[in-house]
């Protein structure tokens, strides 16, 4: 039961700094990427703020414990390739992101607004993962 | 506009903790939204997370007043965006989330380069989105 509860706790913890930070509105998203013309900082401040609250946890804290409070054990990426899959994914995340002003987080948030451009993007992100699914997988490609 | 982005970060980093120690796991949205969805029987925690994540905007409403979000986009932005940001999350393995705060707290050389990618690839796209609309 715990393990659902402190997950709600942390969504919402989550979601409610997205909200905060005003990083759920796509005109301070595009806003960030625009450099050559109106810069708008936040996202920068945020990612910083963010770090700065989770690097010494994960650089420090983490080593020391043995697993987590509720679940089996702690589970990273395993992979630490920088292939193609990983640069080209990412180029084309940053592409739709700055299309759009929307990444996967605050649209997700969004939900709460009802706001109807917001269910048009999840439904074709969902339809852009199902996509890149149907790709060969790393290992299949040999 | 300071105050605000450096709170609303601290409460995502925070998250991102609470979340790798009590379920083990990375705060990476995409992959999150992608199991409650299509995996949930692996991971079941994964959908109150998700349902966190739309409870926190409306506890901020119901403390600080409603305040929704400008959406003012074209739809072709709507869907293109959407269709590009999700394959290109998953194929990468993450996002902003994942990638750009997790990734970079842990260390991970991957997350490092991916961040600069997509940032590098948005800043180029509303570069020419300014030239072109």
């Amino acid at each position: 039961m715990m393990i659902y509860l402190t997950a709600l706790a942390t969504g919402a913890m989550f979601g409610a700094g997205l909200v905060v930070s005003g990083m759920t509105d796509p005109a301070n998203i595009q806003g960030f990427l625009d450099v050559a013309g109106a810069w708008r900082p936040h996202l920068a401040l945020v990612m910083m703020a963010a770090i700065a609250v989770a690097l010494p946890f994960f650089q420090w804290v983490l080593p020391r414990l043995s697993k987590p409070v509720y679940g089996a054990s702690f589970l990273a990426p395993l992979s630490t390739a920088i292939d193609r899959r990983l640069l080209l994914g990412a180029a084309i995340f940053g592409i739709g992101w700055g299309v759009s002003g929307l990444c996967p987080g605050p649209a997700i948030a969004g939900i709460a607004y009802l706001e109807p451009q917001i269910f048009g993007f999840l439904a074709a992100m969902l339809i852009g993962m199902r996509l890149a699914d149907r790709l060969p997988s790393p290992s299949a490609k040999a | 506009m300071i105050a605000t982005s450096i709170f609303g970060g601290l409460l995502i980093g925070l998250a991102s903790v609470c979340l790798m120690l009590f379920q083990g796991r990375i705060a990476g949205i995409s992959s999150i939204v992608y199991r409650a969805i299509f995996q949930l029987k692996f991971e079941s925690w994964a959908l109150t997370f998700v349902i966190g994540l739309v409870l926190g905007p409306l506890l901020v409403a119901a403390l600080n007043g409603p305040a929704a979000p400008v959406f003012d986009l074209a739809w072709w932005q709507v869907a293109l965006g959407g269709l590009l940001v999700g394959f290109g999350s998953r194929l990468g393995s993450g996002c902003t989330s994942g990638h750009g705060v997790c990734g970079i707290s842990r260390g991970s050389a991957r997350s490092v380069v991916a961040t600069l990618t997509f940032m590098v690839t948005g800043v180029i796209t509303v570069f020419i989105m300014g030239m072109v609309l």
